[in-house]
C-alpha cells in the first residue's frame, strides 16, 4: 500500500458494507414490528426497578432471551416460549444478557410470583436456594428494632436473620421486585407475522 | 420507503459494485505491488541479521549509546534516536497510566473471580458488589489498559515506520491526559452504579464524549505523520494502525448515539460494536506491534509480505460482519445470524495469512526466545492470536454455539484473545519501547522473567479452567433431563481454578508495575548492559549475529 487515501477508501467501504448489513438493514426490518399486544408497558415503579436492575449489574449473570427448544433446555425447564422482537418494544437499554450464571428471567414473574420470595432471595439468595452463587444485596434492605406501618418485613429463616433486629425492604428492593414480577413473557405471540424475514426463534 | 428484500438486495449489490470499482482502481494504481523488498523497510542498511532487543545496533561496542555526553552514533542511529523520542511525552503518559489501570483492573478481576465461588465475599458493600466490579474490570482493561498501551505503542511505531518525527505531537499529548480523565470519571460513575447498562458501553454519554475527543486528538498526529512520511511504502503495521484509528471512532459513535437504538435492534448494535472493538481496534493494535517486533527483533523480514495484504483486507472485510454470532438463537433475523456465522468462518483466511507471516518468520530463530524478553511476549501473543481466532471461527458454528453460548466458555475465549494475545503483545511493546524513550535500561531482568512466567502460567490456567467449566456448563444447559442447578454446580471447581490463574496474573502485573517504577526512578543506563534474559555474556555486546 502506498496511498493513505486509497487505504482509507478501502477501509471505509469494508466498514460501510458491514454497517449496512448489520445495522441499517436490521434497523429497517425491525422498526415496523409493533410491541406484542399482550405486553404491558412498564409502570413507574417497574421502570425504577429496571433502573435498579441496571445499576446492580444483574444483566451480567442473567439473560432475558428464551431459546428455541431445539437449541437448549429452556422450554423443558419451564422458562417459556422463544422470545420475539415484539417482547422488547419497551426495553431501553436492552437487557438480553450474555451469561447464564443465573437463570433466564423472561418469565420469572410467572415462575415465581411471590414478592416475599424475591425479597428473601435478594437479601440473601442462599436463604431460599442453598446452592446459589448469586451475591447478597443486604444494602437494599435495612435493619430495625421493630416494624413501622407500611413496612414490608422479611420472614427470614433463623440462621440468616440478624441478631435482635428485623429486616425491612427499602423502596429500591420493592421497585426491583416489582420489575422482576413484571417479566411475564410467556403470553402467546401475536398471530401477525413478526417481520418479512424468518427469525432465529419461531414461537 | 420500501423495505422489501429486493430493496436490500439492490443496496448490497450497488455497494459490492462500488467496492469492486475501488479495488480495480487500487490495483491499477499499483497499491498491491508489494514484495519482500517492502518487508525490509523496517531495517536500516546493515541491520538485516542483527538482533535488536534492546541492544542498539551500529554503535561502537565500547561506547554507551544512551549517555548524552558520549554519543557516537552513525547517522542512521542518530536519526532513529530522534524519531524514537519525538512522541516521548505521549508515549510515557499512555504507557505509565495504562500500567496503573492494568493493575487496578486485574485486582477487580480477581475480586470478581472470587465472588463466583465465594458469593459472600465483600457482598455487604454496594460499591464492591459483583454487578459493579465486573463492568469496572471490563471497561478498565479495555479503555484503561489495552487502548492506552496500544496508542502509546502506535505513537512510537509511527515515527519509526514513516521515518518522520511525530507531526502535531501536542495533540496526542493533550489526548493522553484527557483519555485518562475519561476513564477515571467513567470508573467513578460505575462505582456508583451510574451505567448505561450495555456491555462494553457502560460509560455514561458525557464520559463517551470525553473519550471520543481524546481519541480524536490522539489520531491527528497518527494520520498527519503517515501522510507526511518520507518512506514511500506504508508498512503493514501502519495499515492496521490507520484502520484502527478510523474504525474505532465510527463504532464508538454509532453504538453510543442516544435516541436511535431500540429494543432488539439495540442488542444488535451492542454486539456489532462490542465484537468490532476487539477485531477492528484491539486486534489492529496488537497485530501492528507483532508485525514490527517479530521481524525487527530477530533481524529477518516478514516471511511472505504479500500475504499481509490478504491478512489486512481479509480482516477489514470479514471481521466487521461477524458480530451477530453473539446473538445466535436470539430474537434476531435468521439471515443476520447466518451472515455472521459465514463471515466468522471466513476469518480463517486472514488469520491463516497472518499466522504464516508471524510463525514461519520465526522458524530458525526460536532459540532467541531464551534470552529476548520482547520476543517471548510477542511470539506467545501471536500464537494466542492464531489460537483464539481459529477457536472463534469454530464456535461460531451452530453445533458448537448451542453448547458454548451463555457459558464461561465465552469468557475463556475472550481472555485468550484479550489477554493471551493483545495484552501479551502490549507487554512486549512496553519492554521494547520504554528503554528507547526513557534512554535507560530495564534494571532487573529477573523481574521480567517472573512477569512472563506468572502471566503465562496464569493465562493458561485461566483459559483451560473456564473453557472446560464453560463447556460442561453448556452441556447441562442444553440437556432437558438435567437441571439449572447442575449447570451451576458443575462449574464451581473450575471457577476456583480460574481464581488461582487470576492470582498469578495479578502477581505478575504487580511485579511489572514495580519494575517500571524502578526503571523510572533508577539511573541504569545501557552501559550497564541491555536487559537480556539468561545471557550475561551478551550484556557486553552491542549486537548479536546468532
Amino acid at each position: 500500500m502506498y496511498s493513505v487515501r486509497l487505504l482509507y477508501i478501502g477501509a471505509l467501504i469494508t466498514f460501510g458494507v458491514a454497517f449496512v448489513a448489520l445495522i441499517v438493514i436490521p434497523f429497517m426490518q425491525l422498526r415496523p414490528i409493533p410491541p406484542e399486544s399482550n405486553l404491558k408497558p412498564y409502570t413507574e415503579q417497574e421502570l425504577r426497578g429496571r433502573a435498579e436492575y441496571i445499576s446492580q449489574g444483574c444483566v451480567y449473570c442473567h439473560t432475558q432471551q428464551v431459546r428455541d427448544p431445539s437449541i437448549g433446555a429452556d422450554a423443558a425447564w419451564g422458562w417459556g416460549r422463544p422470545s420475539v422482537p415484539g417482547d422488547y418494544a419497551y426495553d431501553y437499554p436492552h437487557l438480553l444478557g450474555t451469561m447464564r450464571t443465573g437463570p433466564d428471567l423472561s418469565t420469572i414473574g410467572v415462575r415465581q410470583p411471590n414478592e416475599q420470595w424475591h425479597l428473601l432471595h435478594l437479601y440473601n439468595p442462599r436463604s431460599v436456594v442453598s446452592w446459589s452463587i448469586m451475591p447478597s444485596y443486604p444494602f437494599l434492605f435495612e435493619e430495625k428494632k421493630e416494624a413501622e406501618p407500611g413496612d414490608i418485613v422479611l420472614h427470614l429463616p433463623k440462621e440468616f436473620a440478624p441478631e435482635g433486629n428485623i429486616v425491612v425492604a427499602k423502596p429500591s428492593a420493592l421497585d426491583l421486585v416489582a420489575y422482576l414480577l413484571s417479566l411475564k413473557r410467556n403470553f402467546p405471540v401475536d398471530d401477525v407475522k413478526q417481520s418479512e424475514t424468518s427469525m432465529e426463534e419461531q414461537p | 420507503m420500501p423495505t422489501g428484500s429486493a430493496f436490500f438486495l439492490a443496496i448490497t449489490f450497488l455497494m459490492s459494485l462500488a467496492a469492486l470499482w475501488v479495488f480495480i482502481y487500487a490495483l491499477m494504481k499499483g497499491q498491491f505491488l508489494v514484495s519482500q523488498k517492502q518487508a525490509k523497510v523496517i531495517f536500516d542498511p546493515g541491520e538485516l541479521g542483527q538482533v535488536e532487543d534492546p541492544a542498539h545496533s551500529r554503535q561502537k561496542p565500547e561506547t554507551n549509546p544512551f549517555e548524552k555526553s558520549s554519543v557516537e552514533l552513525d547517522d542512521y542511529a542518530k536519526e532513529r534516536r530522534e524519531l524514537d523520542l519525538s512522541g516521548r511525552r505521549s508515549v510515557l503518559i499512555f504507557f505509565s497510566s495504562s500500567i496503573f489501570w492494568l493493575v487496578l483492573a486485574s485486582v477487580f478481576g480477581l475480586l470478581v473471580s472470587l465472588k463466583f465461588h465465594w458469593p459472600e465475599f465483600l457482598s455487604d458493600n454496594q460499591y464492591l458488589t459483583f454487578g459493579r466490579l465486573r463492568p469496572l474490570h471490563l471497561t478498565m482493561v479495555t479503555y484503561g489498559w489495552m487502548s492506552m498501551a496500544g496508542m502509546g505503542a502506535c505513537l512510537w511505531l509511527i515515527p519509526r515506520l514513516t521515518r518522520k518525527a511525530l507531526v502535531g505531537e501536542k495533540y496526542c499529548f493533550i489526548g493522553s491526559i484527557i483519555w485518562n480523565v475519561g476513564v477515571l470519571l467513567g470508573s467513578i460513575c460505575l462505582f456508583f452504579g451510574i451505567s448505561e447498562g450495555v456491555e462494553w458501553l457502560e460509560y455514561p454519554w458525557y464520559v463517551d464524549l470525553i473519550i471520543a475527543t481524546a481519541g480524536g486528538l490522539a489520531a491527528i498526529p497518527a494520520i498527519k505523520t503517515v501522510i507526511a512520511r518520507t518512506e514511500s511504502h506504508i508498512y503493514v503495521s501502519l495499515w492496521y494502525i490507520l484502520g484502527g484509528f478510523l474504525w474505532f471512532p465510527m463504532l464508538f459513535v454509532v453504538a453510543n448515539i442516544p435516541g436511535v437504538h431500540f429494543g432488539v435492534e439495540h442488542a444488535i448494535a451492542n454486539w456489532w460494536f462490542a465484537h468490532n472493538v476487539l477485531g477492528l481496534w484491539l486486534t489492529p493494535l496488537g497485530l501492528a506491534i507483532a508485525y514490527y517486533l517479530i521481524p525487527k527483533v530477530i533481524g529477518r523480514p516478514i516471511f511472505s509480505y504479500q500475504l499481509s495484504l490478504v491478512g489486512f483486507w481479509g480482516l477489514a472485510f470479514f471481521y466487521a460482519q461477524v458480530g451477530m454470532h453473539h446473538l445466535i438463537g436470539g430474537p434476531i433475523p435468521t439471515w443476520l445470524a447466518n451472515l455472521s456465522i459465514v463471515m466468522s468462518v471466513g476469518m480463517v483466511v486472514p488469520v491463516v495469512a497472518v499466522a504464516i507471516n508471524h510463525h514461519v518468520t520465526m522458524v530458525g530463530h526460536f532459540k532467541k526466545l531464551i534470552y529476548s524478553p520482547t520476543l517471548r511476549f510477542v511470539v506467545f501473543g501471536a500464537m494466542m492470536y492464531t489460537l483464539s481466532s481459529l477457536q472463534g471461527c469454530l464456535h461460531a458454528l451452530r453445533t458448537f454455539n448451542t453448547v458454548s453460548h451463555f457459558t464461561h466458555w465465552t469468557v475463556s475465549h475472550a481472555h485468550l484473545g484479550a489477554y493471551g494475545f493483545t495484552t501479551m503483545v502490549l507487554f512486549a511493546a512496553i519492554y521494547f519501547i520504554l528503554p528507547r524513550v526513557l534512554e535507560k535500561e530495564w534494571p532487573f531482568p529477573e523481574m521480567i522473567s517472573l512477569h512472563f512466567w506468572g502471566a503465562f502460567v496464569g493465562i493458561i490456567i485461566y483459559v483451560i479452567s473456564t473453557g472446560v467449566g464453560g463447556w460442561l456448563q453448556g452441556l447441562e444447559l442444553t440437556d432437558p433431563s438435567s437441571t439449572f442447578q447442575n449447570s451451576v454446580l458443575v462449574t464451581i471447581p473450575y471457577l476456583v481454578a480460574r481464581s488461582l490463574g487470576g492470582t498469578l496474573m495479578v502477581g505478575a502485573h504487580i511485579i511489572f508495575l514495580v519494575h517500571v517504577v524502578c526503571m523510572f526512578l533508577g539511573s541504569r543506563k545501557s552501559g550497564d548492559g541491555p536487559a537480556f534474559l539468561n545471557r550475561p555474556d551478551l550484556k557486553e555486546r552491542a549486537a548479536d549475529h546468532v
